[in-house]
């Protein structure tokens, strides 16, 4: 389990789950091995307590997110998009904290403020493949943005999902700001802003920092950074001094832990307590959760997998199955499932509409009020 | 009267009392100061915010995301330029969801020269919001349109960036915001905090009544046969008092003050011109790239053949700042003296 304020962050599954990240076929072999050597091991797994019935759910919500990152890789690839952007390597992550919000819409709900990497919390929330793939082929079937965005700049204001922006880190003030607005309606709904480890440099991390915790008016919001340890292709140490970014957190006296995300026991557990805290406090709390990037920052980098990194949905996958409550038949079947539904959904996403030139107008302002200068 | 300050203090009363406004937050804008130029004095809702501009930009868009209305300000616009890319995706937001997300927030600030403010309190910003899409832009010149703008801006479902002439807040009109009371000793004894002896003390609201200046219209503060003279915001008065000179003289001026930048009112400026065939666009921005240059490339690609002169620009010098002794503010921005001679020459230029 993670320690407050520590730096504790590798867990033994997770870990021993790199064995997997190979191809195909050692992986069979290496599962056999891996999971002889582990039953020791396994015995003692109880899974921080968690129900079969969670674990099985996350375990197919991960393979879901993580079947869907890599047809949009695909699609990428096969020339059917022009930019990819995700977050293979958080499922772990993502998929837990999507879990476990109040999803809604309106004050009463909880409010996420997303980055570029959150598909896993969106399809834990009950996004649709075909609505992630709508949206990186520019369909206007998208409900996201209309064919107007990148990949996984989603917006789902059904669920108080606010649009995912490009530029980094402007979400944090703004979950400072529907953070306010659900303080003030008096339920105990919180915000959840989330954000990559890189991008703490900027001022609006530091924004949300202060915003959040003022003495006196804290604001019930969960502060997260998924740690991958890259920015594009600088390294943490090129960029950081500081030994945790949750440490950051200490100095505003906003309570802080660092976990392992690639663990989604940990994350489960630690994510229910902080938002618990929130919720009961109505303060703020803060989590550096360490994860993968697992095929790179972007297709700008080319978007392959890296084999030498911790894979967190094979390794759940692999202590799932050396405890017994997943077989290999019931794994193999998930997969299939989610392959299918992906490759179903790009066939149909193929043939839907896609914007028209006339609608650049459309939504400049509120009601499509004109906003064109020829026509005042 | 009251002055352009108190009747923007009015109005956001009237707008956190009946329209809804939640928040209304900047640097010091809540008590004790209530606003470096007093305009947020006494109000229920107003609270101040770390110094920190993007924060406060970030916030407004989150409260405005949830659903509640708010109008926060930056203390000067010459501190609002580490925000331009939160307000380019505060007025891109309603576009990127395709309609979904709208965020209806005000953001005002005070702008321009004329206070001898220097080289960081002088910065104009008229130009850069009119480059930032998908957001209204207001620039009241006098106390009713101040008010009456206040409220279109707080009414309005689109973010609206409300600009107000720091050098204009002492000034009073010549027209009643309507349930003020019309000696302004009263007003000010109720609604202006004690400069001695605040602890305590509480505004006394006159009976203010809604009254909305609808964005996008502008309005005739002289008529005139001879020349178009379209301006906005301080540079208005002089402008007036340009016309009003050069009356005298047999020179007709009309001006127009736009009142907003966007959406602009090209059917009354058009109106003008094929009245006057010339015109002359004035502001303080710098000149290059102005807003008064798109209103002139657009006077003559519509109107080329009904121009019996060159339309142009007169507007503040390119340079990087405003310095503070007055010779180099006055040689940096338009003056009285500046307008009346590009009047002249515009009126004197034959086709």
């Amino acid at each position: 389990m993670s320690k407050k304020t520590t730096g504790k962050t590798a867990a033994k599954g997770a870990a021993k789950g790199t064995a997997k990240s190979v191809s195909k076929a050692s992986a069979k072999k290496a599962s056999a091995v891996v999971k002889a050597a582990k039953k020791a091991v396994t015995k003692k797994d109880d899974f921080g307590g968690l129900s079969e019935d969670i674990l099985l759910r996350m375990h197919d919500l991960m393979v879901k997110s993580r079947v869907l990152e890599e047809r949009l890789i695909k699609i990428y690839k096969a020339g059917e998009a022009y930019f990819w952007i995700g977050g293979p390597g958080e499922e772990a992550w993502g998929v837990p904290l999507g879990m476990l919000g109040r999803k809604g819409q309106g004050l009463e709900h909880d409010w996420w403020h997303l980055h570029y990497r959150c598909t896993p919390t969106l399809i834990a929330m009950g996004m649709t493949m075909i609505d992630s793939i709508r949206l990186i082929m520019n369909r206007s079937t998208d409900p996201s943005t209309g064919g107007r965005n990148f990949a996984n700049h989603y917006c789902f204001p059904k669920w108080n999902v606010a649009p995912v922006t490009s530029p980094i880190e402007v979400q944090y003030p703004l979950a400072c700001g529907t953070a306010h607005a659900q303080k003030r309606a008096g339920g105990k709904a919180i915000s959840i802003v989330t954000g990559g480890d890189a991008g703490t440099a900027e001022g609006d991390f530091a924004s949300a920092l202060i915003l959040a915790s003022r003495k006196g008016q804290e604001l019930p919001v969960l502060i997260t950074v998924q740690n991958n340890k890259m920015g594009i292709s600088t390294p943490f140490e090129g960029q950081h001094g500081e030994t945790h970014i949750a440490d950051r957190a200490r100095a505003f006296n906003i309570r802080s832990r660092v976990i392992n995300g690639n663990d989604p026991v940990e994350t489960y557990l630690a994510v229910k307590e902080e938002m618990e805290y929130i919720r009961k406090t109505g303060k703020p709390s803060f989590i550096e959760a360490h994860t993968t990037r697992l095929y790179g920052h972007s297709s700008a980098d080319g978007a392959n997998k890296k084999t030498h990194m911790v894979d967190p949905v094979m390794a759940f996958e692999q202590r799932l199955l050396d405890a017994g409550i997943l077989s290999e038949k019931a794994v193999k079947k998930i997969w299939e499932i989610y392959e299918s539904e992906g490759v179903i959904a790009q066939e149909q996403a193929r043939t839907e509409p896609v914007p028209t030139s006339e609608s650049v107008w459309d939504h400049v302002f509120v009601n499509n009020e004109n906003a064109d200068w020829r026509n005042f | 009267m009251a002055s352009i300050a108190q009747a923007i203090r009015m109005a956001l009363h009237y707008g956190e009392t009946n329209m809804g406004v939640k928040d209304i937050f900047g640097q010091d804008v809540g008590a004790p100061l209530g606003g470096v130029f007093t305009a947020t004095q006494g109000l229920k809702t107003a609270w101040n915010s770390p110094l920190d501009e993007r924060g406060i930009i970030g916030m407004a868009m989150g409260i405005a995301m949830g659903g509640d209305k708010c109008v926060a300000e930056i203390q000067f616009a010459d501190y609002i330029f580490n925000t331009i890319d939160l307000l380019k995706i505060a007025g891109n937001t309603l576009w990127c969801t395709n309609g979904q997300m709208n965020l209806p927030m005000v953001v005002m600030t005070p702008v321009g020269a004329g206070i001898f403010g220097s080289v960081y309190h002088s910065h104009s910003f008229d130009a850069w919001a009119s480059r930032l899409p998908g957001w209204k832009i207001v620039m009241p010149s006098n106390p009713v349109d101040a008010y009456g703008l206040m409220l279109a801006a707080i009414q309005d479902p689109n973010p609206v960036l409300y600009l107000k002439s720091k050098a204009l807040m002492r000034h009073k009109g010549d027209e009643l915001i309507p349930g003020e009371p019309a000696d302004e000793k009263e007003l000010k004894a109720m609604i202006d905090k004690p400069v001695q002896n605040a602890e305590g003390w509480k505004p006394r609201w006159p009976d203010l009544q809604e009254y909305i200046v609808p964005i996008g219209k502008g309005k005739i503060t002289r008529e005139g046969e001879h020349i178009t003279v379209v301006t906005y915001s301080r540079m208005v008065h002089l402008c007036d008092e340009a016309a009003d000179k050069l009356r005298e003289e047999g020179i007709s001026v009309e001006v127009i003050d736009l009142r907003s930048i966007y959406p602009y009112d090209w059917q009354m400026i058009k109106s003008s011109i094929e009245k006057t065939g010339r015109v002359l666009f004035v502001n303080e921005d710098t000149e290059v790239t102005n807003f008064g240059e798109h209103l002139a490339y657009r006077a003559t690609q519509e109107m080329f053949y009904q121009l019996m002169a060159r339309p142009r620009v007169l507007a503040g010098k390119n340079l990087p700042g405003i310095g503070l002794h007055p010779n180099l503010e006055k040689n940096s921005v338009p003056q009285l003296h500046d307008i009346e001679l590009a009047i002249r020459e515009v009126v004197a230029e034959v086709p």
